[in-house]
């Protein structure tokens, strides 16, 4: 029984075939920085103006953004990636035909294109949330002491806003880390499919664990640096922190949690 | 063929897509009991006054939040599968059991929401003002009945806005399952979809599907939510 014990150990963590493999999992650690780092960039960057077309007073600009917002955080990813993937495939003739075949023919790229898609709805919402949250009052004051359109944005609400969006858009930003494992199911080899593949070669199930592992020092190093930020860019306040930022958790559901109890007040 | 003849036709494809909706469902409502059940129990040990306890539960959630969902239920799903595999050559081969997908996918997804909610959970807990366990338990109530009867009340209050943000979670996760080989609502797409060489119909009738469940499941929290509220708001 012993005997099996210390057998299941050596089975749990086999460090020869780490010394074999391990190269893979950086190769592929590298894929899963580039795919996160530009889809989680592009996100942010389609979130404002859609979190500003959200908040419009016009229904053909906020409702195309609440069917786009509802669609992507009412469906799995995995579906939405299907959809970009596979879909591209069916539409090849028309995507040959106006010259952007190249970009969905490449796995890479449709990950890509699905994680920008769906982290713009969810950063779009994020910053929402935290303009939403910003006193009315204080827009009033801003403008009673004649403030431009322009200064109130950049000077009031901004700042205030960017520090409630904060604690929300670090959680995304460990979502989308999370979430980019999926790649690896459209034969991406990001961090996650080199796993799949040396497990497919090896039948070594410690390779997960060491995937394991990897992903979590990359999402506990980015949690604490973000407790951190948050530390260096609220010092100013002296009252505690919005009940928003306390909960801390790394998860994207949690996230709409915060935002839930924002959109509340 | 039309859209309509691939769905609805007489060789169409909208049975198995229903069939599909009814394992997601099945899997979403299976794996409520033991996910919100055992993250209760983890958020319960983690307030407990045992240091070792309380490192261990933290730990646990720790781990299955900070790693890919996907990798979670590889781990589980291959974990289990080495560790029965361990038990019958250990026990002889008696002990060899198959492992049926459906219930490893409510197992690990159950693992996942398990450390989910203990965070939700715990906050909750927190929010229970311990004067009202002391006037309880100075009443004479059994420790079951002031958990039952005074605790879990006020408890569900506070803990159910998080614990439906993690039910939304769940129905989508649920879609990750289909790479374990069990026919939910989103593999029975891809197989439509191979068979018909229409995967742009067929994924947007799931996604569709997906978004009816999760607009559905909104209003029935807004109706749990109301009814836990009811005396407060």
């Amino acid at each position: 029984m012993l005997d099996d014990l210390t057998g299941f150990a050596a089975f749990v963590f086999n460090f020869e075939m780490l010394s074999t493999w391990g190269y893979r999992l950086l190769l592929g650690l590298q894929i899963t920085a580039e795919v996160v780092l530009i889809s989680c960039t592009l996100g942010f960057l389609l979130a404002y103006p859609l979190s500003r077309a959200r908040m419009s007073k016009n229904p053909l600009l906020s409702w195309p953004v609440l069917g786009y917002v509802s669609f992507f955080r009412g469906t799995p990813l995995l579906c939405q990636l299907y959809l970009v993937y596979y879909g591209a495939g069916e539409m090849r003739p028309f995507l040959t035909e106006i010259g952007i075949w190249w970009f969905f023919r490449d796995a890479f790229y449709c990950c890509i294109f699905a994680f920008t898609l769906n982290t713009a709805a969810y950063q779009s919402e994020i910053l929402r949330g935290a303009v939403q949250s910003v006193p009315a009052g204080q827009i009033e004051a801003a403008r009673s002491l004649g403030l431009s359109p322009y200064r109130i944005a950049r000077h009031v609400v901004w700042p205030q806003a960017m520090l409630i969006a904060l604690r929300p858009l670090g959680n995304e930003l460990i979502g989308i880390i999370k979430a980019s494992a999926l790649a690896a199911i459209v034969t991406l080899l990001d961090l996650m499919g080199q796993t799949r593949f040396v497990f497919a070669r090896t039948f070594d199930f410690s390779i997960y664990l060491y995937a394991a592992i990897i992903y979590l020092a990359i999402t506990q190093a980015i949690s604490k640096l973000w407790n951190w930020l948050e530390k260096q860019l609220s010092r100013h306040m002296h009252i505690a922190p919005p009940a928003t930022m306390l909960l801390g958790a790394a998860d994207r559901g949690a996230a709409s949690a915060t935002l839930g109890a924002v959109q509340a007040e | 063929m039309g859209w309509f003849g691939l769905l609805f036709g007489e060789h169409g494809w909208a049975p198995l897509l229903l069939r599909g909706t009814v394992i997601t469902v099945a899997l979403s409502l299976t794996t409520v009991p033991f996910g919100f059940g055992g993250g209760l129990l983890l958020a319960v040990l983690k307030l407990s006054s045992s240091r070792a306890v309380r490192v261990v539960c933290d730990a646990y959630t720790t781990f299955f939040r900070g790693i890919p969902d996907l990798l979670s239920l590889f781990i589980v799903y291959f974990g289990l599968q080495a560790l029965l595999n361990f038990l019958a050559s250990a026990l002889g081969d008696a002990w060899r059991i198959e492992m049926n997908a459906f219930i490893a996918g409510v197992i690990a997804l159950s693992v996942v929401v398990a450390a989910y909610s203990s965070e939700v959970w715990v906050a909750s807990l927190k929010a229970v003002p311990h004067g009202q366990i002391d006037a309880a338990k100075s009443l004479g109530l059994h420790p079951r009945q002031v958990f039952f009867l005074v605790v879990l009340p006020q408890l569900m209050r506070v803990a159910l806005p998080g614990l439906g943000n993690i039910w939304t979670i769940l129905i989508k996760e649920t879609s990750l399952i289909s790479t374990l080989a069990v026919m939910d609502l989103l593999r029975a797409a891809s197989e439509a979809s191979r068979a018909t060489t229409r995967p742009l119909l067929f994924y947007s009738a799931a996604a569709a599907m997906y978004l009816v469940f999760s607009v559905v499941s909104g209003f029935g929290q807004a109706l749990l939510e109301r009814r836990a509220n009811r005396g407060f708001a």
